[in-house]
């Protein structure tokens, strides 16, 4: 018994999935949370609405308006396509693409809830000891939101391996491409095939509960005098 | 029963005229020269100022009287829309050319009311940080002699963290004045912490002012620092200015020290000419006289500052010999005012030149018949010698 190598293709396939989502979303999830965290613009509330939209949605109807936009006659069809990439849908890294999407309200808001509780004076100060804006943002602003990072990184990863709506929509279920966890204990499941689903759903609980161990347990305490 | 003259009406004899308000001379070719104007409904800033840089200029008044925001002005932290400083020949904000230089290319040290130490960062760290980013070319400072001026050489290795309120002031200074900054912005530095702390710092802030030439803005609601630190008062109300000038002309204005209080009265400049020893005493001299005050230990010669309030001085026709009282000294009336409660009467003395605020009652200003140009004696009870 145990996890056979179809599993554990998937098990890998859904850790790299996580992996490069979760990177993305750090990447580009700073910028967006930072400027939520700071700004005084109208937009303020539209942008962050947007943002959190995939909390709300099913996560179906994301996954469908994702596959339009993929798709050939799509926006960003037409664009991997002008770039010789083919289109997106059914491959891994659409389902990155869909994913980064679907996870970032969980990226953004812990980082945007650092950045605030980081305030003004800290950057203040820098600037008046010669930092100039990125480099306060570098020196200052990232080393205090460390623990917002943590908690963002792990809220995303963990998020990106339990999704399912989005990756039957984008995805489907091939084989070291796209068939995720989620979606082979489904697979397991329709082929009556329990104790395979078991090991898997098993694992996933575990990893869940870890994951929410490392986030309660070792977060390091927010509250520094300074 | 003769009313007293109001402060605010009829002539006055000095020069308060001159002083007061926006435009006193700066010095040519240097100073701090700023016009702001803020307006943010509730409150309305409306500052024009020309400043010496030099020595420690004290922005006061109560709070919400816009010393902190002029302050927050000067640094670059809130654009002023309007606004115009210029700094020793050096402009930093000049919106009618559409010039703003930001904060961070500004050569200033600031100091808030938090210390506002980087907690990620050790002290030598948070030290570092902005000498690390000073101009190249800045004025040179010895990093070792601020460490023995604040008292924070042992401390290097700490975390923000495990240090007192005190401690974390003195570090935030020193690592303002690291960075090799012009000028040295102080927002309130003392409020945060309670009598003890103050008291454990005022003497490094003094130490700061007699040893290092840079100048300084300090920000304070507090007469009891200002008497100890300032050389030049600039004096805030509701976003305005009601005064600037040197510190013992300003203090002794009539028509501020009713916004003073129990705090009304006169700082002088002097020196130790004498010391008693039988006596424990030692004799101050300052331009209009001398005065006897509790040696303090502090060699012939050394300039002192001796601060005498309003109250502690009450007025006599004559010197009376049987007294307890050290010193009385002679001195001519120049102004009666009204104070702020009405049975009570200010007084400005002229002491050989020297200024003297006098507080007493106004049934005894009719019993005297106290009026300008009356020579009186001033007796002074308490003398506080401030540093």
């Amino acid at each position: 018994m145990g996890l056979n190598a179809a599993d554990l293709t998937a098990v890998w396939l859904t850790i790299r999935l996580a992996a490069i989502v979760t990177s993305v979303l750090l990447v580009i999830g700073t910028p967006i949370a930072w400027w939520l965290a700071r700004t005084r613009s109208p937009l303020k509330g539209p942008v962050g609405a947007v943002v959190a939209l995939p909390l709300v949605l099913p996560p179906t109807v994301l996954g469908f308006y994702l596959l339009l936009a993929m798709g050939p006659h799509g926006p960003i069809g037409q664009m991997t396509q002008a770039m010789g990439l083919g289109t997106l849908p059914f491959t891994f890294w659409g389902l990155v693409v869909a994913s980064t999407f679907y996870s970032l309200p969980f990226v953004v808001q812990p980082l945007q809830n650092a950045f605030e509780a980081v305030g003004e004076r800290p950057l203040e100060a820098a600037a008046t000891l010669g930092a100039a804006p990125l480099d306060a943002f570098f020196s200052v602003a990232l080393p205090l939101a460390r623990p917002g990072y943590l908690t963002a990184a792990v809220l995303g990863f963990a998020h990106t391996v339990g999704e399912f709506g989005v990756v039957l929509m984008i995805g489907g279920d091939i084989p070291g491409q796209t068939r995720v966890v989620s979606v082979l204990i489904y697979d397991h499941v329709e082929a009556t095939e329990y104790a395979q689903a078991n090991w898997l759903a098993a694992s996933m609980v575990v990893f869940s509960f870890v994951v929410l161990l490392v986030l309660y347990v070792w977060a390091p305490n927010r509250k520094r005098g300074g | 029963m003769s009313r007293l003259p109001k402060a605010a009406a009829g002539p006055t004899p000095h020069t308060e005229a001159a002083e007061s308000g926006a435009v006193s001379a700066a010095p040519r070719g240097g100073g701090l020269r700023a016009r702001f104007a803020l307006n943010y409904g509730d409150f309305a800033l409306d500052a024009d100022l020309a400043l010496p840089v030099r020595g420690v200029t004290a922005l006061f008044g109560p709070s919400g009287s816009g010393k902190s925001t002029l302050l927050r002005c000067v640094a670059g932290l809130v654009r002023a829309p309007g606004g115009y400083l210029e700094i020793n020949g050096e402009v930093w904000q000049d919106e009618a050319q559409g010039f703003f230089l930001p904060t961070h290319k500004r050569s200033l040290g600031y100091v808030f009311q938090e210390a506002s130490l980087f907690p990620h960062l050790s002290v030598e760290d948070n030290l570092a940080y902005g000498r690390k980013r000073a101009a190249a070319g800045a004025r040179r400072v010895d990093r070792e002699h601020i460490l023995e001026l604040l008292g924070i050489a042992h401390l290097l290795g700490r975390r923000p963290d495990r240090l007192s309120g005190g401690e974390r002031q003195r570090i935030a200074i020193a690592r303002a004045l690291l960075a090799r900054p012009k000028i040295l912005l102080l927002d309130e530095p003392l409020s945060a912490l309670d009598h003890a702390r103050k008291q454990e710092i005022l003497p490094y802030l003094e130490r700061l002012h007699d040893e290092l030439e840079i100048p300084m803005l300090y920000v304070s609601h507090a007469p009891d620092e200002v008497a100890r630190l300032a050389d030049h008062l600039v004096v805030l109300e509701a976003g305005r200015v009601l005064a600037s000038g040197p510190l013992t002309a300003t203090l002794a204005r009539l028509d501020l020290p009713i916004r003073l209080g129990e705090d009304a009265g006169v700082v002088l400049e002097g020196r130790i000419a004498e010391r008693d020893a039988a006596w424990h005493l030692a004799r101050v001299d300052f331009g209009g006289g001398s005065l006897w005050v509790r040696d303090a230990g502090l060699p012939m010669g050394h300039a002192v500052r001796v601060r005498i309030l309003a109250r502690d001085v009450s007025l006599a026709l004559e010197a009376h010999p049987g007294t307890s009282i050290l010193n009385i000294l002679p001195a001519r009336v120049e102004e009666l005012a009204e104070d702020a409660h009405p049975a009570l009467a200010l007084a400005r003395l002229d002491v050989g030149g020297a200024p003297l605020l006098a507080r007493l009652t106004r049934r005894s200003a009719a019993t005297l018949a106290l009026a300008p140009g009356h020579a009186v004696w001033a007796q002074i009870k308490a003398v506080a010698l401030i540093g």
